[in-house]
């Protein structure tokens, strides 16, 4: 039971003011992160900070799925960041997957925790993600490739830990 | 406090040390008290300017307004009696009319939207628009105030332009041996560059640019590479 190889690399975009790129094994996703910048009076919070994350997947329009993934990405960052140091702003984290290779969540987790450090946003903590399966069988994998994951007829749970404490999901 | 994670780098949610009844600690940005414990709440390098001041040296690109900084910014619109300004922050800035050197309510500055202010903040708190001011408490400019159309605004990190502050910078050391110029630099990450010529300004700006993350002889060598380049058109 083992993870895939990982690798990171931070502030690769020029534009933005934090970047990061995780992969777990194959499957790479790019963070992008804006902020604390201007909000919209519409979704402007009086006492925190407006998170906004968009997930844009590898090929298609984003549609239902990709609305869920962003909210859990949202609740997600929400916990981390100290939004109460900016209110009335904006973070705007952009997540563009490059490829997926299974473990998708976890990656995109990890590349958000990694790109908001990049831009220096205050955060509590940091999370990082990965994933777990337990086939019919009973053996346990963590990180599954897309080919376990489509292959299993069983539950698979996820598992975030997060510095110091440990939330399950 | 750890003594030890002085000079090294820590992540948020590092905890460098413990709140003690006797010792009064001063805390900069980057760390947090909660509870009991000074906690990180960036990545960053720990530092300690003795005997008690403690905060993290963060590289960001995005500008966070704090009082009595001094920064460049970008009129955008004239409101009412005040200024609105683009510093780079999350929401523009007002600066007032008669914030000004020998301005009056009769004698109003020439300032027209799109120009480049040298200013400081005078009120700068989360929840609401950082204000400037380009005159100091007893009504001198000290260098405040519109900047010559004859020079080069550019962006860089925070952390550059606070490098470029430093009283012993060796980017600028190495440029004023070569050239004369003048410069501004913003707290914000904007610096602004005049110099005799069109060439020597786009020298200078760029000079500056690749200068963050090299050593001292790494300055020298790249700033001659750019000169002989720039001189062999």
């Amino acid at each position: 039971m083992s993870l895939r190889s990982l690798s990171c690399e931070q502030s690769l975009l020029a534009r933005c003011d934090g970047s990061a790129r995780f992969k777990h094994g194959e499957t790479s996703v790019v963070a992008a992160v804006y902020g604390p910048g201007d909000v919209k009076p519409n979704k402007e919070i009086i006492n925190k900070a407006t998170i906004e994350v968009t997930f844009k997947p590898k090929t298609g329009l984003p549609g239902c799925a990709e609305t869920a993934l962003e909210k859990i990405l949202q609740d997600t960052c929400e916990a981390v960041i100290l939004t109460s140091l900016h209110p009335r702003s904006s973070i705007s984290i952009i997540l563009q997957v490059e490829h997926d290779d299974g473990s998708l969540l976890p990656c995109c987790i990890n590349a958000c925790c990694v790109a908001l450090m990049d831009t220096g946003v205050p955060m509590r903590g940091f999370v990082c993600a990965v994933a777990c399966a337990v086939q019919q069988s009973g053996e346990e994998i963590i990180d599954p490739t897309l080919e376990q994951e489509q292959s299993m007829s069983s539950f698979e749970g996820l598992l975030c830990i997060t510095y110091g404490s440990c939330l399950a999901v | 406090m750890q003594q030890e994670l002085v000079g090294s780098v820590v992540l948020p949610g590092d905890v460098v040390g413990v709140v003690r009844g006797d010792v009064e600690l001063k805390l900069g940005p980057g760390v947090r008290r909660e509870q009991d414990k000074i906690v990180a709440t960036k990545c960053g390098v720990f530092r300690l300017r003795k005997p008690n001041m403690y905060w993290i040296d963060i590289n960001q690109k995005r500008y966070v307004p704090v009082a009595k900084e001094h920064v460049i910014g970008i009129v955008t619109g004239k409101p009412g009696e005040n200024f609105r300004v683009d510093i780079g922050s999350s929401q523009q800035a007002l600066l007032p009319f008669l914030a000004f050197e020998g301005a009056t309510k009769r004698n109003r500055p020439n300032v027209q939207i799109g120009d480049l202010l040298y200013c400081e903040i005078s009120v700068a708190n989360k929840d609401m628009e950082p204000e400037l001011v380009c005159v100091d408490g007893s009504g001198k400019s000290h260098g405040m105030g519109v900047l010559s159309i004859d020079g080069f605004m550019f962006r860089c990190s925070l952390g550059l332009a606070r490098k470029l502050l430093a009283d012993d910078c060796p980017i600028l050391k190495t440029l004023s041996a070569r050239f004369s110029f003048e410069i501004a630099v913003g707290m914000n990450g904007c610096v602004w560059v005049k110099s005799k010529s069109v060439t020597n300004t786009i020298l200078i700006s760029n000079c500056i640019e690749n200068s963050e993350y090299l050593g001292i002889d790494e300055i020298e060598k790249m700033v001659d590479q750019l000169v002989q380049s720039a001189h062999s058109y």
